[in-house]
C-alpha cells in the first residue's frame, strides 16, 4: 500500500462560517498505480490534493481523518519528515502554470531552488555549475527545446506549452515515487494537452511512479488512470476500474455525469444535472448528491449512505444499492 | 446567393497595429450562415474565431470585406452606426457568465433592460415576459429576484442566453459560451440552446475549441487556423471524413471517453508544436510548420479552395 486515507475531513473557516468541504473521503492505491479522481469544480479535488502533501492554506483545519504514505502518518508528521517527503517523494504538478511560476524569477532562479535543496538535504552544498547542469538536464527530461534560453527566461516570455512544461520538470524534481497531477491541462488547446499528456505518460513509466490525476474530463480520466474515484461536493461517490467506471457507471451522479459529456462519435447528449453544488457552509446532512438527485428517497435526505461494494473494485455511495 | 442565408461574409480581414507589428487575427475569411443553421467556428486560442465573432457583433470594424446580413443590412460597420432595429436583431452569450451579468442587478432587472431599451413590451407587463423567457430556458419564475451569486454556472448561463432572446433576435453569435461551464450544466445549456433554435428559427454562430460540443449542436463546421479558414464540412460530414492535417491532428488530439469515440479519431496524426504567432504568420499554408504531411510547396504558395461533391470544401495541397 502505497498511500491510504481514510475518512478524511477537511474544512475551511471563513469571517463568519465554517465551510465543511471534505466529508469523509476514502481512498487507498498501491505502488505503481495511477488513480483518477473525477469531479465537477467545487468538488474539493483541489483539497484533496492539498491535504497529502500538508500544503492546505492557514484557515482550513482537519478534524478528522487519517492519510498513511507508506510508514508515514501525514496528519501526525513532524515538519521534517514533511519536508523530506515533498522534497524527494511526492511530487505535485497546478493547475495554472501561470499562478504557480513566480512572475518576478527567472526560470533558472526557480529550478535552481528547488534543486539546490535536494542537494542541502542530502548534506552537500552544489556549485552554480552544479545546479545549471542539473536544471539542463531536468528541462532536457520534458523535451523543452533550446533549455539555456529557457533558464535566461522569465515565465511571461515562454509560450503556454512550455511553461506547462517547466511545471512538470519541477513537479518530477521532488516526485520520486509519486505525482500528484491537479488538471494539468486547464486553459489548453487541445492539441497541447494531448502533447502534455503523452509526455507525463511517458516520464511516469519511465521513472515507475505512480500518478493522481484529479480531472473533470471524462476523457482524459480514461486516457491516463487505471482505476478511479468519483469526487462529488467532498464525498466520494464511487470507486471502480476506470473503464467500467465510465462504461458501466452505477451512482446516480456518475451516471448523469457521464450522461452529459459531449461525444464525438454521436449527437446524443444527456439531459444534464438540475440544481448546483450545495453550500459548504450548510451541506444536506444526509447524501449531498441528494438534493439534485432524481431518484432521492427520504432516507438520502437524512442518512449519510455507507460504502457498498458491489464486487472487489466497484464501490459505490450509495442507498440505492445498500 | 440564395434566399435563405442570413449573413454572408466574404474577405473580411481584421488587423492590429502593436508596438511589435502588426497583428493578422483574420486575414480573407468567407462563409455563409443560413436561416436556422448552426455554424460553427472552431479553432486553437490565437486563431482569429473571437475577432471574428467580434466584427460580426460591430465591437470592431473590418480593415476588408463585406458583411451582408438580411441581404440589406451592411455589418461592416461598428456598433455606433448600427441602427436601433439591426442590433436588436445580432445577439451575442458570452464565455464567462461570471462576468457578463451584473452582479447589482436581480435576474428580472438583468433580462428586463433589453426589454426596455427596445421598447418590446409595455412597461407594465415586463415582468410578465421575463417570466416568461426564463421559463423558456428552463429556469423557473422564482429565478426573477435572485442576484447572479445565487445562481450555479449553469444557471447563469441560462440567464445570459434569456437576456439574448428577449429583443427577439435572428442570429445569436455563442462565443465560448459553454466552455466555462462544468459538463453536467453545458449539457443542460446545449439542450436549451437547440430547443430554442427549433422554435424560433434562430441562426447560430458557434465560436468554440470543443468538437465535443460542435457534434452535438452543430450544423456545419468549420475550422480556422492563424487568421484563415482551412475546412469547412456538413457535421456528420467533418466528423466521419475530415481531411486537412490540422483538422486530423484536433480530432486525434481529443481523449476519447467512449469505444466509439476512440474509432472516430484520425490515426497516424500526433501533434506536434504549438500554434505560431499571428505577427509573423508561416508563408505559404500556415499550417505547414506542424502539418506531418507538408511539402515544398506547401511553404510557398497558399492552398487553393478544393470542392468535394458532398460540399466539403478544404484548402491544402494534398488534395490538389
Amino acid at each position: 500500500m502505497l498511500l491510504r486515507i481514510d475518512d478524511l475531513h477537511v474544512h475551511y473557516k471563513s469571517y463568519w462560517y465554517v465551510n465543511q468541504v471534505l466529508n469523509g473521503v476514502w481512498l487507498r492505491m498501491d505502488e505503481g498505480e495511477r488513480i483518477g479522481i473525477v469531479g465537477e469544480t467545487g468538488s474539493g479535488k483541489t483539497t484533496l490534493l492539498k491535504t497529502i502533501l500538508r500544503i492546505l492554506p492557514q484557515n482550513s483545519s482537519i478534524p478528522r481523518g487519517t492519510i498513511k504514505y507508506r510508514e508515514i502518518d501525514i496528519l501526525k508528521a513532524s515538519e521534517a519528515e514533511l519536508s523530506k517527503v515533498r522534497r524527494s517523494e511526492i511530487g505535485m504538478i497546478f493547475q495554472d502554470p501561470m499562478a504557480a511560476l513566480n512572475p518576478v524569477f527567472k526560470i533558472k532562479d526557480q529550478l535552481y531552488d528547488v534543486i539546490k535543496y535536494k542537494f542541502l538535504a542530502d548534506g552537500s552544498n552544489p556549485s552554480k555549475a552544479v545546479l545549471h547542469e542539473h536544471a539542463l538536464g531536468v528541462l532536457e527530461s520534458v523535451s523543452l527545446p533550446d533549455p539555456e534560453r529557457v533558464l535566461e527566461s522569465f515565465p511571461f516570455q515562454l509560450s503556454g506549452g512550455m511553461r506547462q512544461r517547466v511545471m512538470i520538470a519541477m513537479a518530477l524534481l521532488s516526485a520520486g515515487k509519486l505525482l500528484l497531477a491537479d488538471e494539468p491541462t486547464t486553459n489548453i488547446d487541445v492539441t497541447l494537452q494531448d502533447q502534455i499528456l503523452r509526455l507525463i505518460d511517458k516520464l511516469v513509466k519511465q521513472r515507475g511512479l505512480s500518478t493522481i490525476l484529479v480531472s473533470h474530463a471524462l476523457g482524459m480520466v480514461r486516457q491516463m488512470t487505471d482505476r478511479a474515484y468519483v469526487l462529488y461536493a467532498g464525498d466520494i461517490m464511487e470507486e471502480a476500474r476506470t473503464g467500467e467506471l465510465l462504461d458501466h457507471p452505477k451512482h446516480p451522479y456518475t451516471d448523469l455525469l457521464v450522461s452529459s459529456a459531449p461525444k464525438i462519435s454521436s449527437r446524443r447528449i444527456g439531459e444534464g444535472i438540475r440544481g448546483k453544488l450545495p453550500d459548504y457552509r450548510s451541506p444536506p446532512a444526509g447524501c449531498r448528491f441528494a438534493p439534485r438527485c432524481p431518484y432521492a428517497m427520504d432516507k438520502c435526505h437524512k442518512v449519510k449512505p455507507k460504502r457498498t461494494a458491489l464486487n472487489a473494485e466497484h464501490v459505490v455511495a450509495c442507498h440505492l444499492y445498500e | 446567393m440564395g434566399d435563405n442565408t442570413i449573413l454572408s461574409v466574404s474577405g473580411l480581414r481584421k488587423y492590429f497595429q502593436i508596438k511589435e507589428g502588426v497583428v493578422k487575427a483574420v486575414d480573407g475569411v468567407s462563409f455563409s450562415v443560413k436561416y436556422g443553421e448552426t455554424l460553427a467556428l472552431v479553432g486553437e486560442s490565437g486563431s482569429g474565431k473571437t475577432t471574428t465573432g467580434h466584427v460580426i457583433m460591430g465591437f470592431y470594424t473590418p480593415d476588408s470585406g463585406e458583411l451582408l446580413y438580411k441581404g440589406s443590412y451592411n455589418l461592416a460597420v461598428p456598433m455606433k452606426k448600427r441602427s436601433l432595429e439591426l442590433k436588436r436583431d445580432v445577439q451575442i452569450v458570452f464565455q464567462d457568465p461570471g462576468t457578463s451579468l451584473n452582479p447589482k442587478h436581480m435576474v428580472k432587472d438583468i433580462i428586463g433592460l433589453p426589454l426596455r431599451i427596445h421598447r418590446l413590451v409595455n412597461s407594465s407587463t415586463i415582468y410578465n415576459r421575463v417570466a416568461e423567457l426564463l421559463e423558456f430556458v428552463g429556469l423557473g419564475e422564482e429565478f426573477m429576484f435572485k442576484y447572479p451569486q445565487e445562481l450555479g454556472g449553469g444557471e447563469k448561463q441560462l440567464v445570459a442566453i434569456a437576456r439574448a432572446l428577449a429583443p427577439n433576435p435572428s442570429f445569436i453569435i455563442l462565443d465560448e459560451s459553454t466552455s466555462a461551464l462544468d459538463v453536467s450544466s453545458q449539457a443542460k445549456v446545449l439542450n436549451t440552446l437547440h430547443k430554442i433554435q427549433k422554435e424560433h428559427n434562430l441562426s447560430y454562430l458557434l465560436i468554440t475549441h470543443d468538437l465535443g460540443v460542435v457534434r452535438n449542436i452543430a450544423h456545419r463546421v468549420m475550422i480556422m487556423y492563424l487568421g484563415k479558414i482551412y475546412e469547412e464540412a456538413p457535421t456528420d460530414e467533418f466528423f466521419g471524413k475530415p481531411l486537412h492535417p490540422y483538422t486530423q491532428m484536433l480530432l486525434s488530439s481529443i481523449p476519447a471517453l467512449t469505444k466509439e469515440d476512440e474509432e472516430v479519431k484520425p490515426k497516424g496524426v500526433e501533434s506536434v508544436g504549438e500554434i505560431p504567432s499571428a505577427l509573423s504568420p508561416p508563408k505559404g499554408c500556415r499550417f505547414h510548420t506542424r502539418c506531418p504531411f507538408a511539402k515544398p510547396i506547401c511553404s510557398e504558395r497558399e492552398p487553393p479552395d478544393i470542392v468535394t461533391d458532398s460540399g466539403h470544401v478544404v484548402r491544402c495541397w494534398l488534395y490538389e
